[in-house]
């Protein structure tokens, strides 16, 4: 149908603006937002947890954003129920109707369907029209000219029913009990009853989680050949990144109710934005380095030489590299870094081998096999090595209690109530950025910090300041702030998180 | 192959005390009243006592009022349950609370003593004994009865076939009654059968809040038994049973070929 339409190839089918949810005050999806092209077949990737099936029932109708607007097809669908939608949905357990054969689940959709019926004139009717003018609500009968519509007959319905049974390769099978079918066959006709509908966007919630390996091989090339065939937007959410990086047009990365990273899967595996999407996405060697200038990279004592810059002179940076971009060699003095072979693994078609080279134990995969024990050394060309910004999602201190209403860290006095806290417990304190107020005069703040960065993130600038104890705080705010201006800081007590302080060695697998 | 190291105390074993009281106080009494059925005054084999059953004409009126009266409160029962169901089902209540209310507390007094309570509060309403309290009186008793299975199903129903069905254009309306109906029948025809069999059989509630009109034909029973007349009695009581029987194996038919239990999450 739309697809056909050449000149609306790149309309946004999709748009979040600035969506949330969370659910009992805890908040699964910040602030997102994302525009989908129409025909894309875009996946929401990430681990359990991160927000991707809200979202995605967002989008359905199934759970209301608590702030922010989605818009399909340009409509805002605050207030239209998931029955109106131009959406459909494959259920992550299929949710066939065990009462109805596969014929009958998949005629549900159809026989609500009505479509536009030419025979009949067109109706007039009266419809309240709500304008706003200069701030106030004006409204207004409005003729308009309704379209005469029909239900589809019970040869239309079988005709279609019939089709879809054949895209998704069940011809025989329409009389069949739903409670009889293999999970692939159910998972098939979940397909088909949604596809039926010829929905605008084709909605996927972890459709191939039930099914083995390898019928989720097939149902993956499948899928894509159904997309390419239909030509309709799908959104598929997963959690499996190899499914992910195979089928998609569009990879959205997300964690912890944030988009981490938007691109192609090439770009995502390639250039990932951030150390997460690097972890996330195949392996990575993941390892903090200093960026003494443009161009190098100074890691594990040693300085290389590498693709990136426009960072900070001497900023601290996640260095990431993949196991297949490390050279590796015998005997020591040969490349970068020497190091000794702790395990091989055979994996088919390469060896993977941890070779501990300092502090840091590096994964590398290489077609040739060195014996464990073996000195070796690793050789990392500068193209091999991605640079990327440190991740930080939160402001994070630690301080310790002054009394019950105050908080001292950062060489600052905070009014902060600290319940259930004994004056001296150290705490850990936690502050969102958005919590985190600038003031233009020194004084009227807590602290005093200078402004140090201004990023422009689409909607908000995400400022970083530094305090004169080298604290950095991160501020998400509207305004701009200029480059080294004397700023003062406040916080909004009561979106901040207090809680006991735990030595460093027993957070640090949890922070993981 | 399942192999059971002891001969004696195989699982099974646990069931033998239960079944022991059952052949003493179910099985026994069902094979005597067959037998009173069957004979006759000079202790031989007979029809007569059917042929009594069936010829006057008492008894069959009372059968049908007796069915009658049955269908009716079931039907109210099912009425006002399956809304209350549905609403418990749906929405986050307090459920212990309000169910506990609806019915367990009630079962902490005595059968007897709420029947006569309510009728005496009925008559301060200014509503006297007939068919109208007799069926109150039913229906007060065994709602309980029809709420609990509906509301088991319903809570247990998958959310996400009522969001499939939102999904594939159908709404709240259709959607219940395409989808939640539909599957929540074996709740209902549970509730159904734990409510009519007991109410087509019991005549305690019609004996004390009903008048002529609600003679049931358990009440017929017993005046049959006081009366030494076991012939004909055991007779009566046989036909009931057929006919709760009959009730039985036509709601679980029904059950079955409208609802077809959902099988959770089949993995291939």
């Amino acid at each position: 149908m739309a697809a056909n339409d050449k000149t609306n190839d790149f309309e946004k089918i999709i748009e979040l603006k600035n969506v949330s949810k969370s659910f009992d005050g805890k908040a699964v999806v910040k602030d997102l937002s994302l525009s989908i092209r129409r025909g894309q077949f875009v996946t929401l990737l990430g681990p359990s947890g991160c927000g991707k099936t809200t979202l995605l029932r967002m989008i359905a109708g199934f759970e209301t954003p608590t702030s922010g607007e989605i818009y399909i097809g340009g409509v805002p669908m605050s207030s239209i129920p998931p029955y109106k939608r131009p959406v459909n949905t494959v259920f992550q357990k299929y949710a066939l109707f065990p009462h109805l054969n596969v014929f009958k689940n998949i005629a549900f959709g159809l026989k609500l369907k009505r479509i536009a019926d030419p025979t009949k004139p067109a109706k007039e009717r009266y419809v309240t029209k709500q304008t706003v003018v200069d701030g106030k609500v004006r409204r207004e009968r409005v003729k308009v000219s309704v379209e005469a519509t029909r239900k589809l007959t019970k040869s239309e319905i079988a005709d279609k029913v019939n089709r879809a049974l054949k895209l998704v390769g069940l011809e025989d099978y329409g009389h069949r009990d739903v409670n009889s079918l293999s999970g692939g066959q159910q998972q098939r006709v979940a397909i088909a009853r949604a596809l039926v509908c010829e929905p605008k966007v084709l909605l996927l919630d972890e459709p191939l989680g039930a099914l083995d390996l390898k019928m989720r091989k097939e149902m993956q090339i499948e899928l894509k050949k159904m997309h390419e065939e239909l030509g309709i937007t799908f959104i598929f959410v997963t959690h499996d990144q190899e499914e992910a990086l195979t089928m998609s047009d569009v990879v959205v990365v997300m964690n912890d109710g944030i988009i981490q990273q938007v691109a192609q899967p090439k770009k995502i595996y390639d250039e990932p934005q951030n150390a997460f999407v690097a972890d996330f996405i195949g392996e990575s060697n993941i390892l903090t380095g200093i960026m003494e200038k443009d161009y190098t990279i100074r890691f594990l004592g040693k300085t290389l030489a590498c693709v990136d810059k426009g960072f900070e002179k001497n900023e601290r940076v996640d260095v990431i590299i993949r196991p297949e971009d490390i050279g590796i060699s015998a005997g020591p003095g040969q490349g970068h870094f020497d190091g000794e072979v702790l395990t091989v693994v055979f994996k088919g078609t390469y060896y993977e081998m941890e070779v501990k080279a300092g502090d840091y134990e590096f994964t590398v995969q290489n077609q040739v096999e060195f014996q464990k024990g073996a000195a070796v050394s690793l050789t990392i060309a500068p193209d091999s090595i991605h640079i990327m910004k440190k991740l930080i999602t939160i402001n994070k201190f630690v301080g310790y209690v002054y009394d019950e209403e105050t908080i001292c860290f950062a060489e600052g006095d905070w009014e902060i109530p600290a319940q259930g806290f004994e004056k001296g417990d150290e705490v850990v304190v936690q502050i969102p950025f958005n919590a985190v107020e600038l003031t233009d005069d020194e004084e009227d703040g807590v602290i005093g910090a200078r402004v140090a960065q201004s990023v422009y993130k689409g909607t908000y600038y995400q400022v970083q300041v530094i305090t004169d104890t080298y604290e950095d705080f991160y501020v998400d705010t509207a305004d701009e702030w200029d480059m080294d201006d004397r700023v003062g800081i406040k916080i909004d007590p009561a979106k901040v998180l207090v809680d006991a302080y735990v030595a460093p060695e027993e957070t640090a697998d949890e922070e993981k | 192959m399942k192999r059971n190291r002891n001969k004696v105390f195989r699982p099974t074993a646990f069931s033998f005390p239960y079944l022991a009281v059952t052949l003493v106080f179910v099985i026994a009494p069902l094979v005597l009243v067959l037998v009173y059925a069957f004979r006759g005054q000079d202790g031989g084999f007979t029809f007569a006592n059917f042929r009594e059953v069936f010829t006057e004409k008492q008894n069959v009126m009372q059968l049908l009022q007796t069915v009658g009266i049955a269908a009716l409160s079931t039907g109210i029962c099912l009425l006002l349950a399956y809304p209350v169901a549905y609403v418990l089902a749906s929405k986050p209540f307090n459920k212990w609370a309000i169910l506990s209310l609806l019915f367990i507390i009630p079962m902490w007094i005595n059968f007897v003593l709420r029947v006569f309570a309510l009728k005496s509060l009925l008559e301060m309403m200014g509503i006297g004994k007939g068919y109208f309290a007799a069926v109150v009186g039913i229906v007060y008793d065994f709602f309980p009865y029809m709420l609990l299975p509906i509301y088991t199903v319903l809570s247990n129903l998958d959310k996400s076939y009522v969001e499939a069905s939102a999904d594939l254009g159908a709404g709240p309306v259709r959607t219940f009654f395409r989808v939640t109906l539909p599957l929540s029948v074996p709740g209902v025809v549970s509730g159904i059968s734990m409510v009519f069999m007991p109410v087509f059989s019991s005549y305690a509630i019609t004996k004390t809040m009903g008048d002529a009109d609600t003679t049931v034909i358990g009440a017929k029973i017993a005046s049959l038994f006081h009366q030494r007349s076991y012939g004909v009695g055991s007779a009566l009581s046989f036909v009931l049973l057929v006919l709760v029987l009959i009730v039985m194996v036509v709601t679980n038919l029904l059950s079955r070929r409208t609802a077809k239990a959902p099988k959770g999450g089949k993995v291939a």
